[in-house]
C-alpha cells in the first residue's frame, strides 16, 4: 500500500459519478470482467459510500483494493484484479 | 503380528469412513456463496431497501434470491396487463392494493401522496434509481425471483398479472427455507 496512488495508470477505468449506490458496485464487477489478472481497474465514483464499498467488495471477492484519489467532486478508487 | 496386521487394518477402515463423512458433512452443510430475502412488505422505502441490497450483493455473491409475500406481492403487478375474470374479493383486493412498483406508498411522510412524489424527485435528482429501474436492474444481474402462491391465492392475484420478470417463478415456504438453509445470509424485510 505504499503505492504512490496519484502516479498509478489504470489499465481500465470506468465512471459510476452519475450513480448512487449500488451503481458503483455493480460497475466495478462489471468493470473487473473486462480487465486482466494483475490489471489495474479505476471506478471513478460520486458516492462517498464507495471508499467503504470497494474495500469491502474486493475482500469478499478476492481483489486487491490499493485506495483512493480525491479529485474535483468524485473519488477514484484503484482494484487490481486478483483472479 | 498378525494381531499388528488385523490393527493397521481396522485403522484404515476407520480413516476411511472418517474421511467419507468429512466429504458428506462438507457437501450438505456447508452454506453456498448466496443471499436469501424474504420481502414481506408493501412499503416503497421497504422495497427500495431491499432491490439495492438485492442488485448490490448480486456484485458480492454468487447467487442472490428474492421471495415476495404478502404485502410485497402487488409490488410485482403489471399495470399493464388485464388479470382474468376474478371474484368478488379477488376484484376487491386488486381494486385496494397497488397496482404494480410505481403505486408504493412511502411507509413514512406519504402525506396523501405528496410526500411519496417529493421523494421520487429527489431520487431522480440524486441519481437514485427508482423502483423500477431497481427491479430491472435485478433483472439484469441475475438476481432470482419467487412469488409466495398462497398469498397469490389469498389475494386473488395471478401470474399472468405479475410483471415479465426472467425466470420468475411461484412458490412455498419450503422452496424458501430450501434456499435459506444453504445461504451465507438471510434477511427479511
Amino acid at each position: 500500500m505504499t503505492t504512490n496512488l496519484e502516479s498509478i495508470v489504470p489499465d481500465a477505468s470506468v465512471d459510476a459519478r452519475a450513480k448512487a449506490c449500488p451503481g458503483p458496485l455493480l460497475e466495478a464487477k462489471k468493470g473487473i470482467a473486462a480487465v486482466a489478472v494483475g490489471q489495474t481497474l479505476e471506478i471513478m465514483s460520486g458516492d462517498a459510500g464507495s471508499q467503504e464499498d470497494i474495500p469491502a467488495w474486493c475482500k469478499k471477492t478476492g481483489h486487491e483494493y490499493l485506495g483512493f484519489v480525491e479529485r474535483d467532486g468524485y473519488n477514484s478508487l484503484y482494484v487490481i484484479r486478483r483472479k | 503380528m498378525e494381531n499388528q496386521t488385523a490393527g493397521m487394518q481396522d485403522l484404515q477402515r476407520q480413516v476411511c469412513d472418517l474421511q467419507a463423512q468429512m466429504d458428506e458433512i462438507k457437501a450438505s452443510s456447508l452454506p453456498e456463496d448466496k443471499l436469501s430475502m424474504v420481502v414481506f412488505s408493501g412499503d416503497l422505502d421497504r422495497l427500495l431497501a431491499a432491490f439495492i441490497i438485492a442488485t448490490g450483493a448480486a456484485a458480492m455473491f454468487d447467487e442472490v434470491v428474492m421471495f415476495f409475500t404478502f404485502w410485497a406481492t402487488p409490488a410485482l403487478r403489471d399495470p399493464k396487463k388485464t388479470p382474468p375474470a376474478k371474484d368478488l374479493m379477488a376484484r376487491m383486493f386488486g381494486w385496494m392494493l397497488p397496482k404494480g412498483a410505481g403505486k408504493l406508498k412511502l411507509s413514512n411522510m406519504h402525506m396523501a401522496g405528496l410526500g411519496t412524489g417529493m421523494m421520487k424527485g429527489l431520487m431522480k435528482k440524486k441519481n437514485v434509481l427508482s423502483l423500477e429501474q431497481l427491479i430491472q436492474q435485478a433483472a439484469d444481474s441475475g438476481v432470482k425471483i419467487y412469488v409466495c402462491q398462497m398469498s397469490m391465492d389469498l389475494m386473488g392475484f395471478s401470474k399472468d398479472e405479475l410483471i415479465d420478470y426472467p425466470g420468475l417463478k411461484l412458490a412455498g415456504v419450503g422452496k424458501f427455507l430450501g434456499e435459506a438453509g444453504t445461504s451465507k445470509s438471510t434477511l427479511f424485510i
